[in-house]
């Protein structure tokens, strides 16, 4: 019997998926959105609390004007189109944790649309489009276990209950799990280089909701989509997708029909599981929030929040390439995150030769780290140690032999480099001449036909003197002075 | 367009209503009533005025002002207890039905 391959997997190519993503992202503002509880995670449960957020009757909001600004700056970042009137919409739904039985949201003019985000997979770079950003409120926290009378009760903790959040909604333009991966990866960037939010995904700061169809390749029309609801890392968001894609393909392949629906994901099964729904809990009854004004942002103030805007990654990674003549890659490891991008610059910056620092965070830094499987923001050399033993090489204080014993010295008792320098008694390589001028002396006489070479006119060769004496010095001796000196010698 | 008993049966679903039978019968009866006035209004044209979410974008904003400056009195400076302190944390449990000093408790959810 011959083998037979898993139906889904060997029917996989005769199908596209369709994805599209919705992120939830918390804004750092100090108060909520519509009253002034704080917004702060961790505190006692129900605690940040008034009558707007625990939809006391009679109770109106009064809309955080940070939140505007910094859900405008991140529209901005995301190369939206700001609108300048939008309007607030209640969002209707029956639930615990939304005491108001609305959710104060944006519906049919959100405060932002037309953005995209620029992945890169496989080499190639593609435009993923983002359909809107709108600004809206958080609900509260629902706990289902992991309490007394659990199995009978649930526990209610409003603290959340009016964080303002924006709903960042994509175009269905991904095709596979690895662009969805792609795609989160670099908003979550832009998102936290902008400072808006702290994309904290375990405290719930950043949360993605995945729709995803199949459809027969070439077919324009789209297939019946599912919805994988709150899954907890972008690595998990790839993982479900690839299941629910198998799953589609699976089901009709075999003739059946994909339901609408919304799905949560086992992470530790690896599977997706049909969410209990009514069907019509999908009509929330938008209609316009009569307790606030439009929103207008108009041009002067959007001029005024433009001029906040930071660099943000990607520009900042082409500019760092061009000026330091670092690879992409290491642009990529050097723009992990804004605060170690600028103590790159400023470390750079402060040096005698900014290019000297980038190579060695290249040559020397980034190796070490792998090795001990850290992170660039845990290297026990900061970047302004960096720049302290590029210094020192370009004195020629030190060789590149000493920096590099420095540097293991430093990684293996995680200590940061002018630490080390000091503690090792701030050591110099030989400047002593007499000493290098009889190692020099032995080079030469020791390879007469490399010194016939060099008098005769092949002046390049002096590179090979160079490399012996350095060897026979054991990488001690400066090569600006070997230099020097056997130019000196051979040139007498 | 004309509400039925369906309708007032969906939308009271919706709403978590439970309606008599009577109650239905006058849902309908008020709810096609107050259409009927809708299509009165319906008869003027309004091809030209721009749609209004709600009428103080008109008369509520500071007319002295332009662009957003006119609707600024309705927003807030993010200042923690900037507009009024929290409640009390036993205050703001105070009148739930149901709660166990630290949360509100309700009946058993299952999923959304």
């Amino acid at each position: 019997m011959a083998t037979t391959s898993h139906p889904a997997i060997s029917a996989r190519g005769k199908y596209e998926p369709v994805i599209g993503l919705e992120v939830h992202v918390q804004l750092l503002t100090a108060s909520k959105m519509f009253c002034s509880c704080a917004n702060r995670f961790g505190d006692a449960p129900n605690t940040n609390v008034c009558p707007v957020c625990l939809g006391l009757p009679g109770a109106l909001p009064v809309l955080n004007s940070k939140g505007v600004e910094f859900a405008v700056l991140a529209a901005m970042a995301l190369n939206c189109r700001i609108n300048e009137t939008s309007i607030f919409a209640r969002k209707n739904y029956f639930y615990p944790d939304l005491p108001k039985g609305y959710q104060i949201s944006q519906y049919d003019k959100p405060l932002a649309e037309f953005g995209h985000v620029n992945i890169t997979v496989g080499g190639v770079t593609k435009k993923i489009g983002i359909t809107r950003l709108h600004l809206e409120e958080d609900a509260g926290k629902s706990l289902h276990e992991g309490f007394p009378g659990a199995s009978e009760t649930t526990a209610v903790d409003l603290n959340r209950s009016g964080v303002p959040l924006i709903e960042i909604v994509s175009e269905p333009d991904l095709a596979s799990p690895d662009e969805a991966y792609e795609y989160l990866t670099r908003l979550k960037e832009i998102i936290l280089y902008t400072g808006v939010s702290d994309c904290n995904m375990e405290e719930g700061s950043l949360r993605c909701d995945a729709n995803i169809s199949v459809k027969p390749k070439g077919q324009k029309q789209f297939g019946t989509k599912t919805e994988v609801k709150n899954v907890n890392s972008f690595r998990f968001v790839r993982e479900a997708l690839e299941y629910e894609i198998e799953r589609h393909i699976e089901v009709i392949e075999s003739g059946g029909k994909i339901t609408q629906e919304s799905r949560l994901y086992n992470s530790a099964e690896g599977k997706t599981y049909g969410m209990r729904s009514k069907e019509q809990a999908h009509d929330y009854r938008y209609f316009p929030e009569p307790d606030l004004l439009p929103l207008v942002v108009d041009e002067k103030w959007q001029s005024q929040i433009r001029a906040t805007l930071p660099e943000l990654p990607e520009a900042l990674r082409a500019r760092l390439i061009a000026d330091y003549g670092i690879t992409a890659q290491d642009a990529a490891v050097l723009t992990i995150s804004r605060s170690l991008a600028d103590q790159f610059e400023a470390a750079a910056k402060a040096a005698k030769n900014p290019k000297r620092v980038a190579n060695l965070v290249q040559s020397e830094i980034l190796g070490r780290l792998k090795a001990k499987n850290l992170e660039i923001d845990h290297s026990p050399i900061s970047m302004k140690g960096v720049a302290a033993s590029a210094d020192l090489m370009e004195s020629g204080a030190i060789s590149s032999k000493m920096l590099k014993d420095l540097y293991d010295l430093a990684f293996e008792q995680n200590k940061d480099f002018p630490t080390i320098y000091e503690e090792a008694g701030r050591p110099e390589q030989s400047r002593d001449t007499g000493a290098l001028e009889k190692i020099i002396d032995e080079v030469i006489a020791a390879n007469p036909k490399q010194l016939e070479q060099y008098r005769g006119g092949k002046k390049t060769v002096i590179a090979f003197f160079v490399g012996q004496v350095m060897k026979a010095s054991k990488g001690q001796a400066n090569p600006q002075m070997v230099n020097d000196l056997l130019a000196k010698k051979l040139d007498a | 367009m004309k509400v039925t008993e369906k309708d007032v049966s969906y939308v009271a679903d919706l709403a978590n209503l439970e309606l008599t039978e009577d109650e239905r019968t006058r849902m309908v009866r008020d709810l096609n009533s107050i259409l009927g006035h809708i299509d009165n209004l319906n008869e003027l044209d309004t091809a030209n005025v721009p749609p209004m979410a709600q009428v103080s974008e008109l008369y509520g904003v500071d007319r002295s002002k332009t662009g957003c400056e006119r609707f600024m009195y309705a927003s807030r400076e993010d200042v923690i207890e900037g507009l009024r302190k929290c409640l009390p944390h036993d205050e703001a449990l105070a009148n739930a039905p149901s709660s166990d000093g630290t949360y509100f408790k309700v009946p058993k959810v299952i999923e959304r």
